[in-house]
């Protein structure tokens, strides 16, 4: 009733200063549209849903693995209706979920919500652009997106080799992808990336355009907020990594399809070469999930701080570095497939190198709070926690950079733990860092500060007791991709599960300070942080007009980032 | 000089240097983790006499115990995870016994002190500079020696890192020497099959044992295996591993061994086992619906009871010995024979 009365208000308001701020129909507006704002929430949407389905399978996983022993695959196996499932069909099933967990939290909930939802929310408004520069483009990223999704969903539902559905692990090794799984399940997976994939790269065209052609007179890159500088690098590593990974998967469809053997030995191909492509891709992609993540970070503590960015340069340059750097690292996740020991020690030098631009960030994140006047509003409190938990995921990364050291680690769960700290623990904390800093500014409606300290305290202790054992169990000797394992290794696991239920918890705790903030939040001020916030989008209300910055703003020469 | 020698060669030199500048960190590293750490100390001796092991033993290399071969019994907590455990397990191969002094003598020292770092310092910002203790911020915002700091002293950890973290590289890639013992793991959907073609070629094919059999054998369910691969202990192995389907990945965690095997290529790498035993590991690459039901069984026995199990398998020849000989072999397996097959070799 209210947010009615509200887009009856901000219509009538709008009508009285521009004729062309009409908002078009509902179908026009959130299926045709062409607005960075409502692209933006769509992405958000969908961002969340997918995100819940892959939430919800982890949860699967975790009740499964909680003790020892196949106890639910076959009941779920069943209900997604494979009639009396053999034990192969089980176990199939495990490998099923994985694979939708990992596409789906990669491809479908960060990468939507990171890049799609903020970044197409905020890159304009940051900027002072009026919209994104190709905005019907804009709209064919995100139903590409939507498309690859439901290619993914239907993946589930059809013959996949020994079972229904693709099983073939988010990386989608060959011959395992191939020759390995017969069936269209693995086709419609491989083809969701496809569509996924080019909306993405569609995407990246369009705010490398924006970033270097729409700011606001006086925006010099060095002033842009590094939010914006964070969106812009990784549009880069997307334009450059993207299509090798297209290269990579539309070779897998020929040699599943058409008789090619690009991985295939018997005909003169190599199952390594896929993991070299697949990788050149994948390790870049590790940093677009993670480094708009840095950027929401730091604009939420230089706004709570009430200072500006701490080393503004090194920061936007070490951005840069850890996007050039990650470019040459990837075979460090190859280490044990038999490479030679010059490459193995140039893999291992390189990627111990991305520390130092790592490091960078963190310190001087701590040295802009450093003197600063601290204001514990939820999303420095979410952004603190993701400085520590980014931290605990950097460091673990130093040890698996150690190609002689990965030898016992590679494929265990101390992966797992490592790659969840950085990106379900930090790209993940970052978004709700980012949820709360801009959230009223989206709806215009205030959340309960008391639901996002809860949400963020559960949440903290959740995904630290899921994944932090999870260092133990491989240090154990614990193989990842494991429906079943010894009973030796069935404590931490069942840590690890309580851990899921405490998370799971805080995600409720999220989505009731959602419907909190539509049925009865505050109506949000344009700048509801006050005097930190300093960027463009706080100059406008609350949320922004349809159409923003009609008449661009200027940036003086003594204005801050 | 190739880069990979340019490498070594330097990586050597700039041990020499930084044990001498870094002299405080490296002597605090060793000294925590000499307790820790026999293989530290003999890590440069172990692989070298286990090299020269092979052809200086000539007395007892072609030796036949008698028995037969009985399936040993493992031993609680050595080759196997261990209840609740939370560190790596602990190692029966001179590169483990390294590698995992470097991890826990100075990789995990250095992670743990970032850790605890950044976290100090997160508090001491927390406590010092919120708006009620500190109401006015200071607008400072570029400190360039501060910033030559943090990013000069990573770079100096990281190096010192290096040096260890190239020279375990290396020490790994030691190539076998020519006269090693030859086995080789085929993985295949789900189940191992390991050959000896210095052994007049046998092979044999390792199943998972279902729990209830594994537990009456006194093994931990999901890591046994109805035939074991069995090795030399002390010898360098030279181990190769093949992908008969998919990819698999033959890895041992008490041996820190890990290797794919890729169909159409042959990877090799050297295994010592430094003591008898059973140690046991698992596929680690996903291979499709029973990836986690291959288990590998790894037993080292002495050099002859090593022989004996060769002997019980048909048409088998103890590695080294004379080819035409040891053809009629395969009658002594069940016997017990005092003397090796090719008993014109060897000089004892
Ligand atoms: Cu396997």
């Amino acid at each position: 009733m209210a947010t009615t009365a509200d887009h009856f208000q901000a219509h009538h308001d709008s009508h009285g200063h521009a004729d062309h701020d009409h908002k078009p129909g509902f179908f026009a507006r959130w299926f045709m549209s062409t607005n960075h704002k409502d692209i933006g929430t769509l992405y958000l949407i969908f961002a969340i849903t997918f995100g819940l389905v892959g939430g919800a399978i982890s949860g699967i996983m975790r009740a499964e693995l909680a003790h020892p022993g196949i106890q639910y695959l076959g009941w779920w196996a069943e209900l997604l209706g494979t009639k009396n499932p053999s034990f192969d069909q089980t176990l199939h099933l495990w490998n099923v979920l994985i694979t939708a967990h990992g596409l789906i939290m990669v491809f479908f909930m960060v990468m939507p919500a990171i890049i799609g939802g903020f970044g197409n929310w905020f890159v304009p408004l940051m900027i002072g652009a009026p919209d994104m520069a190709f905005p019907r483009m804009n709209n064919i990223s995100f139903w590409l997106t939507v498309a690859g999704g439901c290619s993914l969903l239907i993946s589930a539902f059809v013959p996949g080799g020994t079972g229904q559905g693709a099983g073939i692990g988010w990386t989608a090794y060959a011959p395992l992808s191939t020759t390995g799984s017969s069936g269209p399940a693995v086709d419609f997976a491989i083809f969701s990336l496809h569509l996924a994939g080019a909306g993405s790269i569609m995407g990246a065209i369009n705010f490398i355009t924006t970033i270097f052609n729409m700011r606001a007179p006086g925006m010099t890159l060095h002033k842009m907020p590094l939010f914006v500088w964070s969106v812009l690098v990784t549009a880069f590593l997307l334009l450059l990594a993207l299509p090798v990974l297209a290269a990579a998967i539309t070779m897998l469809i020929t040699d599943r399809n058409f008789g090619s053997t690009f991985f295939d030995p018997a005909g003169g191909g190599d199952p390594v070469l896929f993991q070299h492509l697949f990788w050149f891709f994948g390790h870049p992609e590790v940093y677009i999930m993670i480094l708009p993540g840095f950027g929401i970070v730091s604009q939420i503590i230089s706004t709570f701080s009430k200072k500006p960015v701490f080393g503004y340069l090194g920061m936007a340059y070490a951005m840069v570095a850890i996007g050039v750097v990650g470019f040459v690292v990837w075979a460090h996740h190859m280490y044990t497939t038999g490479m030679s020991v010059d490459v193995k020690m140039y893999f291992t030098a390189a990627t111990m190198v991305i520390a130092v631009p790592t490091g960078i960030k963190i310190f001087s994140w701590i040295a802009t709070m450093w003197g600063g006047s601290l204001e514990f509003k939820s999303p420095l409190v979410w952004a603190i926690g993701f400085i520590f938990l980014f931290t605990v995921g950097g460091v673990t990364g130093v040890v698996l950079a150690n190609g002689g050291i990965d030898d016992n680690l590679q494929d265990t769960y101390y992966v797992v733990g490592h790659f969840h700290y950085v990106l379900s623990l930090g790209a993940v904390t970052s978004l709700f860092a980012g949820f709360y800093y801009w959230f009223p500014k989206m709806s215009g409606r205030m959340h309960s500060e008391f639901l996002s300290y809860l949400h963020f305290a559960v949440f903290f202790v959740g995904v630290n007791m899921i994944f932090f054992p999870m260092h133990f169990l491989g240090l154990q000797g614990m193989p990842r991709r494991y429906p079943d394992y010894a009973p030796a290794y069935e404590h931490w696991n069942t840590v690890a599960t309580i851990g899921y239920q405490i998370m799971a918890a805080s995600i409720g705790i999220w989505v009731l300070n959602i419907i909190y903030a539509f049925t009865m939040g505050k109506k949000a001020e344009g700048n509801y942080w006050g005097e930190g916030a300093t960027t463009l989008e706080w100059t406008l209300s609350s949320p922004p007009p349809f159409h923003q910055f009609e008449t661009l703003p200027v940036i003086e020469d003594n204005d801050h980032h | 000089m190739k880069f990979g020698d340019f490498v070594r060669v330097s990586s050597r030199s700039l041990k020499g240097l930084a044990l001498g500048v870094l002299a405080g960190v490296a002597a605090a590293s060793v000294a925590h983790a000499a307790p820790a750490a026999p293989a530290a100390a003999t890590e440069a001796a172990a692989p070298a006499t286990a090299d020269s092991a092979a052809p200086a033993a000539s007395g007892d290399r072609f030796a036949i115990a008698p028995g037969g071969y009985t399936p040993m019994k493992p031993t609680a907590g050595k080759g196997q995870p261990v209840p609740g455990g939370i560190g790596f397990q602990t190692q029966y191969s001179p590169n483990g016994q390294y590698a995992r002094w470097i991890h826990d003598g100075i990789l995990l020292p250095i992670i743990g002190f970032v850790s605890v770092f950044v976290l100090l310092l997160l508090v001491i910002v927390v406590v010092r500079y919120n708006k009620w203790a500190n109401p006015t911020p200071s607008k400072t915002s570029h400190n360039t020696l501060l910033e030559v700091v943090w990013t000069g002293v990573p770079v100096l950890i990281l190096a010192f890192v290096a040096i260890y973290s190239l020279d375990l590289v290396a020490k790994q890639y030691k190539p076998a020497p020519a006269n090693a013992l030859t086995i080789k793991a085929t993985g295949n959907q789900w189940y191992w099959t390991y050959s000896y073609p210095d052994n007049g070629g046998f092979e044999v094919i390792s199943n998972m044992l279902p729990d209830d059999k594994a537990i009456a054998n006194g093994e931990p369910a999901q890591l046994a295996a109805d035939y074991r691969m069995v090795v030399p202990v002390g010898e360098p192995i030279r181990l190769q591993t093949f992908g008969a389907d998919v990819i698999h990945s033959f890895a041992v965690p008490s041996l820190w061994f890990k290797l794919d095997a890729v169909p159409g290529r042959i990877n090799e790498k050297v295994l010592v086992v430094k003591e008898p035993g059973v140690y046991y590991g698992q596929c680690s690459e996903l291979c499709g619906a029973r990836h986690g039901y291959m288990p590998i069984v790894v037993e080292a026995l002495d050099r002859p009871h090593f022989n004996a199990w060769v002997m019980t398998h048909s048409g088998a020849k103890i590695d080294g010995a004379p080819a035409a000989p040891a053809a009629a072999a395969p009658a002594a397996a069940a016997s017990p024979a005092p003397a090796a097959p090719a008993s014109p070799a060897p000089a004892a």
